[in-house]
Order: C-alpha cells, then sequence, then structure tokens
C-alpha cells in the first residue's frame, strides 16, 4: 500500500460508494469471491469506508473489473470504477514485479509510450490483404502482433482475428488504414492505476489515428474499443474520429456481403465483458454472426450474464482463474458447440492457456475463434469480388 | 519476482534490476570491481573535491543530456549472468586484473533459463541501451536444462523486440564458464562497442534520473576511455 494514498472524493461520489446498504450481492455473484474466499467486494468496500483509506494493492488486483457486480448492485454503486480509483491511488511501479508473466505486458505497454518508437508491427499483412496508409477508415490492430509472439506455446493466433477483420472489410470495398505507428490502446495501464503512461499513449494514438485522415476507427478488440470510446475523450477530449467495434460494423454491413450459406459447426458465442457490459453490445455480434449463416448455441450465461475469462490486465492470475475459465468452458461444451466463438484476443488466450491444462486435457478442449474469423470464413470470393466496386467509392490511396 | 519496496532504492541505484537480490549483490561485488579495475579510484580522488559541485553538474547533464549523449555516449548494458558459471567468469575476470569496459551492471540469477522476457524489457523500459543474458556451456547448466530455457525465452525476447524496432544488437546470449574470464571481459568489451556504436536506446525514457553513483560510475566509464 502507497504510503499517502489519496482517493479522489468525486470519483467516490460519482461511484456511488456512500449509497452501498451491504447487502452483499456483488459478492454473492462475483465469479472470484465464488471460489477465493478471502475476497469480498462488499467488505473491500466497508472496509475502505471505515478505514478512510483504499484496499491493499493486492487485493485490488485480485478484482477482474468484470462489471459482474454492478449488474447486480440494487444500489448503483459502480464498483469497477472504485477500483479503479483505488488502483490509480495505491499505484507502485514496483508491483508490476507480481503481475501475470512477470510484468511482461506491463514493461511492453511502457515501452510503447516511447516518441521514436518505429515498430515492426505490420508482418501480419500478406498480399491478398488490400490496407492504405490513409483514408477515412481506420482499423487499429492494437497488440496482437505482441500476443502471438508472446504466447506461441499456447498456439495463440490473435492476428487470425486482424487478418480476416481486413479481408471482411476489402470485400466491402474498404482498404482499412492501418499503420505501424498505432501503440497499445493503455487499456490495462489504466486499469492497472498507471495514468501518466496511459495519458501518454492515448494522446499519441489520437495523434496518430486523426493525422492519418481517419474518420471511422473500427476496433476488433473490445478493450481498445472501449478505451478509446470512454476513457481518451478525458484525457484528449472529444475524439475526432468515431470508434467502431467490427461487430457493430458488420451488423450494419452484413447486407453488403456475399456468404455461401452453408451449414458450419455448432458454435457458442463468449460475450467479452468490455463488449457486452461495459460497451452494451450483445445483438450486434449475434447479428452478424447470423447474416454469416452461422448458428449459435447460446450459453446459460450469455450476454451481460456472461462470464469472464478471468483475464484481469495481467494484472493477477491465479488457481482461481483457472477455475472460472473452466467452468466457462464447460458452460460452452455444455451448448453441444465445438467452437467458441469470441471477440477479444485476450478472452481467446486465456481460454487457450486453460485448456492446456494437462490434467482435464480434453475435458474442456473445443476450437475457439474470433467473430471476425468465424464471419470471414463463410464469404464467398465470387460474389464478394463483384461487390468491391459496387459500394461507395472510399477515398483510399494504396 | 517479488521486490519489496525496501529494496526499491538498491533497484533504483541498479537502474534496472528485475532481482533486486542479485542486483544489490551485483553491485557490491562485481560492478565496483570493475570499475576499479578502469581506474575508479583515480575518478574519486579527481573528483573529491567537486563533489559539493555535483548537484548543479547533474542538473546540466540532464538539460543537455542529449548533446551529451551524442558527444560521448557511455552505452549502459544490463547483464543477467547465472550463479554457476557467468557470474563466476566474471569473478575470474576481476581475480586476474584483467582491463575492461565497466559500462555494465550484473544482475545475478541462478539460473539463465529464469531470464523471462519480462526481466529484459524491463531493463530496456528502465533505460537500458543494451541486454546480455549470460549462462553455462550446454551440457554444463547447474539445472541441467536451464539453459535450453533460457534459449527459448532469449528467442521469445528477440520477436518482442523486433516487434518493437529495437535494434537485434542490444539483445545478446552468451554461454561463459566460471573459468573463462578472458572470454566475459571480452565479450564485454565488444558488446560495449557494439551498442555505443548503436548509440542511446530509442526506448529509453527521456530523461533519466541518475543516482549520483551511477553519476560517479558514469565518469569512471568514460574515463577509462
Ligand atoms: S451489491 Fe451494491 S449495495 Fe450491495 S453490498 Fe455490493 S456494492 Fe453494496
Ligand atoms: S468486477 Fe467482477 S471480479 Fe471484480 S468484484 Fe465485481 S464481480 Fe468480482
Ligand atoms: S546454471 Fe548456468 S545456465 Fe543454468
Amino acid at each position: 500500500m502507497a504510503p499517502e494514498a489519496t482517493v479522489n472524493e468525486k470519483t467516490l461520489q460519482a461511484a456511488n460508494v456512500r449509497l452501498c446498504l451491504e447487502c452483499g450481492k456483488c459478492t454473492a455473484t462475483c465469479l472470484v469471491a465464488r471460489y477465493n474466499r478471502s475476497y469480498s467486494p462488499r467488505r473491500l468496500i466497508s472496509q475502505a469506508l471505515s478505514a478512510g483509506r483504499p484496499p491493499d494493492r493486492q487485493a485490488l488486483a485480485i478484482c477482474l473489473t468484470c462489471m459482474s457486480c454492478d449488474e447486480r448492485c440494487p444500489s448503483g454503486v459502480h464498483f469497477v470504477d472504485l477500483i479503479r480509483e483505488w488502483r490509480r491511488a495505491t499505484y507502485d511501479r514496483e508491483f508490476a514485479g507480481n503481475c501475470s508473466h512477470g510484468g511482461a505486458f506491463q514493461s511492453l505497454m511502457k515501452l510503447m509510450t516511447a516518441e521514436d518508437l518505429e515498430q515492426d508491427r505490420l508482418a501480419w499483412v500478406t498480399e491478398d490483404l488490400k490496407i492504405a496508409e490513409r483514408g477515412e477508415v481506420g482499423f487499429f490492430i492494437g497488440c496482437t502482433p505482441y500476443f502471438d509472439a508472446f504466447f506461441t506455446e499456447l498456439e495463440v493466433d490473435t492476428l487470425a482475428g486482424v487478418k480476416s477483420t481486413v479481408k471482411i472489410l476489402n470485400a466491402l470495398g474498404i482498404e482499412p488504414v492501418v499503420s505501424p505507428r498505432e501503440r497499445c490502446c493503455g487499456h490495462d495501464l489504466l486499469w492497472g492505476g498507471e495514468q501518466d503512461s496511459f495519458e501518454t499513449l492515448a494522446r499519441r494514438n489520437v495523434a496518430l489515428f486523426e493525422e492519418l485522415g481517419v474518420k471511422t476507427l473500427i476496433f476488433n478488440c473490445p478493450e481498445g474499443y472501449y478505451t478509446f470510446k470512454e476513457d481518451y475523450p478525458a484525457v484528449v477530449g472529444a475524439l475526432p474520429f468515431e470508434v467502431k467495434h467490427i461487430s457493430e460494423f458488420l451488423a450494419e454491413r452484413a447486407s453488403d456481403l456475399a456468404f455461401d450459406g452453408t451449414q458450419g459447426e455448432a458454435v457458442t458465442f463468449h460475450d467479452p465483458c468490455r463488449l457486452a457490459r461495459f460497451s452494451g453490445i450483445v445483438e450486434a455480434p449475434r447479428q452478424a454472426l447470423a447474416a454469416a449463416g452461422v448458428e449459435v448455441a447460446e450459453m446459460v450465461r450469455a450476454g451481460r450474464r456472461a462470464l469472464c475469462c478471468a483475464g484481469n490486465g495481467w494484472l493477477n492470475c491465479d488457481r482461481f482463474s483457472k477455475e472460472i475459465q473452466v467452468e466457462r468452458l464447460r458452460e460452452a461444451l455444455a451448448t453441444g458447440a465445438t467452437t467458441l466463438v469470441t471477440s477479444c484476443p485476450k478472452c481467446e488466450i486465456h481460454f487457450r492457456c486453460a485448456m492446456h491444462d494437462p490434467n482435464l486435457g480434453d475435458e474442456i478442449k473445443m476450437e475457439i475463434r474470433d467473430l471476425a474469423t468465424a464471419v470471414a470464413a463463410r464469404l464467398t470470393e465470387k460474389e464478394t469480388d463483384n461487390k468491391t466496386e459496387k459500394p461507395t467509392p472510399k477515398p483510399n490511396e494504396e | 519476482m517479488t521486490s519489496s519496496p525496501d529494496e526499491s532504492t538498491a533497484e533504483k541505484k541498479e537502474k534496472a534490476s528485475s532481482a533486486p537480490k542479485g542486483g544489490a549483490k551485483a553491485k557490491g561485488k562485481a560492478a565496483p570491481k570493475a570499475a576499479k579495475t578502469a581506474g575508479r579510484k583515480k575518478a574519486a580522488a579527481k573528483k573529491a573535491p567537486s563533489a559539493k559541485a555535483s548537484a548543479p553538474r547533474r542538473a546540466a547533464r540532464k538539460k543537455e543530456g542529449a548533446k551529451k549523449a551524442a558527444a560521448a555516449f557511455t552505452p549502459r548494458i544490463v547483464v543477467f549472468a547465472c550463479n554457476w558459471c557467468s557470474y563466476a567468469g566474471a569473478d575470474t575476470a576481476g581475480i586476474s586484473r584483467l582491463q575492461y569496459s565497466p559500462n555494465f551492471r550484473i544482475i545475478r540469477v541462478m539460473c539463465s533459463g529464469r531470464v523471462h522476457p519480462a526481466f529484459v524489457l524491463r531493463a530496456f523500459e528502465l533505460g537500458a541501451d543494451g541486454v546480455l543474458v549470460s549462462g553455462c556451456h550446454f551440457g554444463d547448466c547447474h539445472y541441467i536444462f536451464g539453459n535450453e530455457r533460457a534459449v527459448e525465452q532469449f528467442e521469445k525476447t528477440k520477436r518482442l523486440l523486433q516487434i518493437l524496432g529495437l535494434e537485434e544488437g542490444r539483445l545478446r546470449l552468451e554461454w561463459i564458464s566460471a573459468a573463462e574470464g578472458t572470454k566475459f571481459a571480452a565479450v564485454i568489451n565488444e558488446f560495449v562497442a557494439q551498442v555505443g556504436a548503436l548509440g542511446p536506446s530509442k526506448l529509453a525514457p527521456r530523461e533519466l534520473e541518475l543516482p549520483q553513483e551511477a553519476e560517479e560510475f558514469a565518469d569512471a566509464a568514460s574515463l577509462a576511455k
């Protein structure tokens, strides 16, 4: 705990913390609390309020910021906002040493704040993918190149979703602006309490896409989407462009795409926290899948009630995270589906990791695919080739 | 990897230590030794009268940081050395009174296999210009296959740094046995020259807070040239 942790009273007020009834519904809902008996959001609130200072940083790191508790709270307490403010108040760089993966991602994010950064992050762009250097439609690929380079032993392929998104956009006659100069959105720094580096990333990213003439920025990663949409304005003011998650975009434009109409394997959809609960986007991915002819077998807890993948911004990972992941995978398999479609690279990483459990083995194994990949797999080439000429031409230069 | 707050000062001095204990130890052991061989005594004697003037000088250094870097760039190298071979190799170099470049901070790890990408990334984040990972020769690892794991970790680190756009020459992997003091010295000299030629790391923070001791150390380093 930082010695002089100061909590922004305004944030506390805004989070309605003083309205807490101590009813304990949050703890009853909390996934972590169900497995980890020493963790309780209700207790964190009441202890912090009576002590007048934030809880211990280690306890704060446990929360997944999944927002399930906020959904249940009868008093409108925004516990996730509270967690964020507490983490900011108790921020301690040395703590990164206790983070998952030894703090490698914290370091990567901070390294990406460097001014003269010249990344080599477009190695995935193959000849068939058309991207532009400037134009009105941009595509934010996020940290996926780093994820794939880091999680090799988990056979993670988050870039597949990125490539599929470009494929879909190309099929719509759009050559998205993809820039090697884009940086991490800073989501995990923000949620880890590192405000300064987050702000640097926010400024640089917004300036970049503004400079490239982007009017609409598309995201595959819901964390990036949510961060740009909800958290960047606090740093840079109103965004000079519109942000859209690929699922929203697909739901709108799916009718312009041609699909092969085949019936593939049964899939189920896992709602990422930042998409469903935080952004309220529940129908769009389902509409996109339906348009592509993909049938979705829903899990018991879907949409805003979906379980979290138990990744929490690379702050903490423990045996409880694994239990949550296994529970979710069991739920997914119970639908009879063999493929789990999600729309977040991190959900993919965390579920793939859980599936490597040698004790459970095949019991929880299933295919994992990104939403864009699931949709792109159904595109018909011939017709989409015709389509490329039809839609309103975008002023993209090659 | 754990780091308690009371160790953080020692860690700061090391500037890029992910393993505080090893770092503190290294400072007490190998680093001053290296400095000594590079004429630290001379530097200390010369510096004694100017000790009071060090605060304004530090400010000046900060201001013209970029200019100075171009004029006389002393690379900051972090060395991760395994306890059983390479760290002992550094000892051998010292015991043999070898003269070699003092521009490095050595961090002792039990085995090179412990050097997770996070260690190296953290070193670069905190301002290292180059990172050397060093362990036992194949077949000699105290933990049998630790250095094979080190290769895997190293390859992963390399991939990440490549995406970040860092020059390949800033990262190096070497096998140095406890007997190879000369090799240790040669590798350090070579690596310092190589990183020196590349110039300051683009990823290093613009304004590096140099603790007093580190400044003296840097001066000793430039004197040794
Ligand atoms: S559910 Fe809401 S009111 Fe009830 S204890 Fe939790 S935060 Fe307080
Ligand atoms: S945000 Fe999620 S993990 Fe955190 S307390 Fe609420 S339900 Fe539990
Ligand atoms: S102990 Fe030296 S490399 Fe493993």
